[in-house]
């Protein structure tokens, strides 16, 4: 018994997944099970909406059915991009997406940064719990609070008013060049705090002694965030903006939605609000479900790209 | 809180330093104001007359204090219904995901286990490549998840990312203890129960959270798929009404038309409002630890 347990001990380091025989089979029984089982529901709810990705490729009608619908090639990709709409409706998302990636990533990185420099624990502890609210927030609410804080009698147009910047209150949600401005503000408020953890924990991990090395030779506090902190987390900064960039066109669906009116909506809808009114609404299934796989198609590519560029650079890389 | 953060200065500082810690207070100032103005702004609306508040002029102290908003909330069927589909959604939803994403995570974290990596990989695929919109929306319809209850608690049940947060724990967990109970005769179900998910507990309460919150905060899927039941709609889809109703008020003379007594839309919607984040606004800062740490192992490259 003792000799065998010894020689499994051996295997586990030196060979991690043993060899299939029945055997083994039988002795994973259980772990067989709960796999199998859990594959059969990963398969249905996950790799069986792919299947659906022939509509795309179809003339498809709801009562002929995904397999007896005509087969019409590529003419629904290119009727999408015939379309002006969608060709709009791709400049919003994809101005958005780049929009907020880069201004909720840098305010992300000062913050994380700055706060570090806050010498008061209490005072850090506070200011990083606050912080963190909004995350916890749906985005009803914070474009609820949003809608109260831009009205005619809110803050914003209250203190413009005041100092006199502007005569009367401006109503910002019926100009589109507010908008874009707007998303990007609602996202860095709600995301900002929680965006910054990762990087506070990455900045607590920094070897001391390269701060008190940097004091030594008398450097100042930028010269430590520029010559210390920023080398630090430079690992951490560039895996997040790898996992980021291709979610460039995830990024907007809920908060466009919900503040989007006819006045802004040729600037306010995204490819996921063009799926849901064209496709779902109007039941125009295979042309929303082109719209979707070239989302997916794009979003790949530009991970693909994004690490192939870390790769060169000897950065960290996803793959 | 200017105070606290100057006072503990133990080396003699060079004006730059000095000048850069007191743009540095200010900057953490200014970014707590406007972090929290909104929400206390929304809060003194709530408790604030209704008819009174469309004057304007209300920041963080409500004029004319009333409770009649919150009394108006409370009335609503609909507001209830939802608010018991959410508590519902939130409880059972977060115990399935959690109990399947810590199997499967067991399952794939054994160095034993023949199918550890196709398995692994079978899910990762799923971060990257979905179906998009309509074809999960036509197969939830075919599977009878449309107007059902169980659209919120079934397709959620496993996510990738929180199973790779358990797994990267679990992962750190010494194979030894697993060993010495096996030659104690414990089997796989037993060593999960028994003498892992004791030692997760920490990883666990992150993913919870995670999933708690999503809960908590989803509307689309109400939207989606329960629009012509009313008897699964949720709270943040009813608050989500309410918004629009209030918003399609072009001007607020015709918000005061529409106005009950002293209650007006705006008013009943803060009140909404801040009863929906309530619950998350009392518990989050007690959880903190538990999501810095999530984070920080859903950070690490897998």
């Amino acid at each position: 018994m003792t000799s065998k347990a010894k020689r499994r001990r051996k295997e586990n380091v030196a060979a991690p997944t043993p060899k299939i025989t029945w055997k083994e089979i039988k002795r994973q029984k259980v772990l067989l099970f709960w796999s199998a089982a859990i594959v059969v529901y990963g398969v249905i709810f996950y790799y069986l909406p792919l299947v659906g990705w022939l509509m795309a490729f179809e003339d498809y009608k709801p009562k002929d059915g995904l397999f007896h619908s005509a087969f019409v090639g590529m003419k629904n990709f290119q009727h999408l991009f015939s379309d002006a709409t969608f060709i709009k409706v791709l400049r919003n998302t994809l101005a958005m997406g780049v929009i907020n990636l880069a201004v909720t990533f840098i305010m992300a990185i000062v913050f994380a940064i700055l706060l570090n420099e806050v010498q008061s624990r209490k005072g850090k502890k506070t200011v990083q719990t606050i912080s963190y609210l909004p995350h916890f927030l749906s985005w009803i609410i914070v474009t609820g609070i949003l809608h109260d804080a831009l009205s005619g009698t809110g803050i914003v147009n209250e203190i413009l008013v005041n100092l006199h910047l502007i005569e009367k209150p401006i109503n910002f949600f019926a100009h589109p060049k507010y908008f874009w401005p707007i998303v990007a503000f609602a996202n860095v408020w709600k995301e900002t705090g929680w965006n910054a953890i990762i990087y506070l924990a990455a900045i607590t991990a920094i070897d001391p002694s390269l701060y008190e090395a940097a004091s030594i030779d008398g450097a100042g506090r930028w010269a430590k965030i520029r010559s210390v902190t920023l080398p630090g987390i430079k690992p951490t900064i560039m895996i997040l903006l790898l996992m980021n960039v291709g979610n460039v066109l995830n990024a907007g669906f809920e908060i466009q939605y919900l503040l989007g009116n006819g006045l802004v909506q040729s600037v306010s809808q995204t490819i996921d609000i063009y799926v849901l009114k064209w496709g779902i609404s109007q039941g125009n299934y295979a042309i929303g479900t082109a719209a979707g796989i070239f989302k997916s198609f794009v979003s790949i590519i530009l991970i693909i790209i994004a690490n192939q560029i870390a790769k060169r650079n000897g950065e960290e890389r996803l793959f | 809180m200017k105070e606290v953060y100057q006072s503990k200065t133990k080396i003699k500082k060079s004006w730059p330093d000095k000048i850069f810690v007191v743009l540095n207070t200010l900057f953490m100032i200014s970014f707590v104001v406007i972090t929290l103005y909104p929400v206390l702004n929304t809060l003194a609306i709530s408790l604030n007359d209704g008819t009174d508040a469309l004057r304007g002029g209300i920041y963080l102290i409500p004029r004319k204090l009333t409770f009649k908003n919150y009394i108006t909330v409370l009335q609503k069927d609909n507001l209830i219904t939802g608010a018991w589909v959410t508590v519902l959604r939130t409880v059972l939803g977060t115990a399935v995901a959690l109990i399947t994403n810590a199997i499967l995570a067991y399952i794939v974290s054994r160095k034993r286990f023949l199918f550890k990596r196709s398995l692994s990989l079978f899910w990762v695929v799923t971060m990257y490549v979905n179906g998009g919109m309509i074809p999960v929306f036509l197969l939830y319809k075919n599977l009878g998840l449309t107007n059902s209850f169980w659209v919120y608690i079934i397709p959620g049940m496993i996510s990738a990312f929180n199973m790779l947060v358990i797994r990267t724990y679990m992962s750190g967990i010494p194979d030894s203890l697993e060993e010495s109970a096996q030659l104690d005769g414990a089997g796989y179900t037993t060593i999960f129960i028994k003498i892992i998910s004791p030692l997760c507990k920490p990883v666990y309460a992150t993913v919870a959270l995670f999933v708690a919150v999503g809960q908590w905060n989803s509307w689309f899927d109400a939207m989606l798929y329960n629009r012509m039941s009313p008897e699964y709609t949720t709270l943040q889809y009813e608050l989500m009404k309410l918004l629009s109703s209030v918003t399609n008020q072009s001007s607020s003379a015709e918000a005061m038309k529409n106005a009950m007594g002293s209650v007006t839309p705006t008013s009943v919607r803060a009140a909404a409002t801040i009863l929906t984040m309530l619950p998350i606004i009392c518990l989050y800062p007690f959880l903190q630890r538990y999501f810095i740490t999530g984070l920080t192992i859903g950070g690490v490259k897998e």
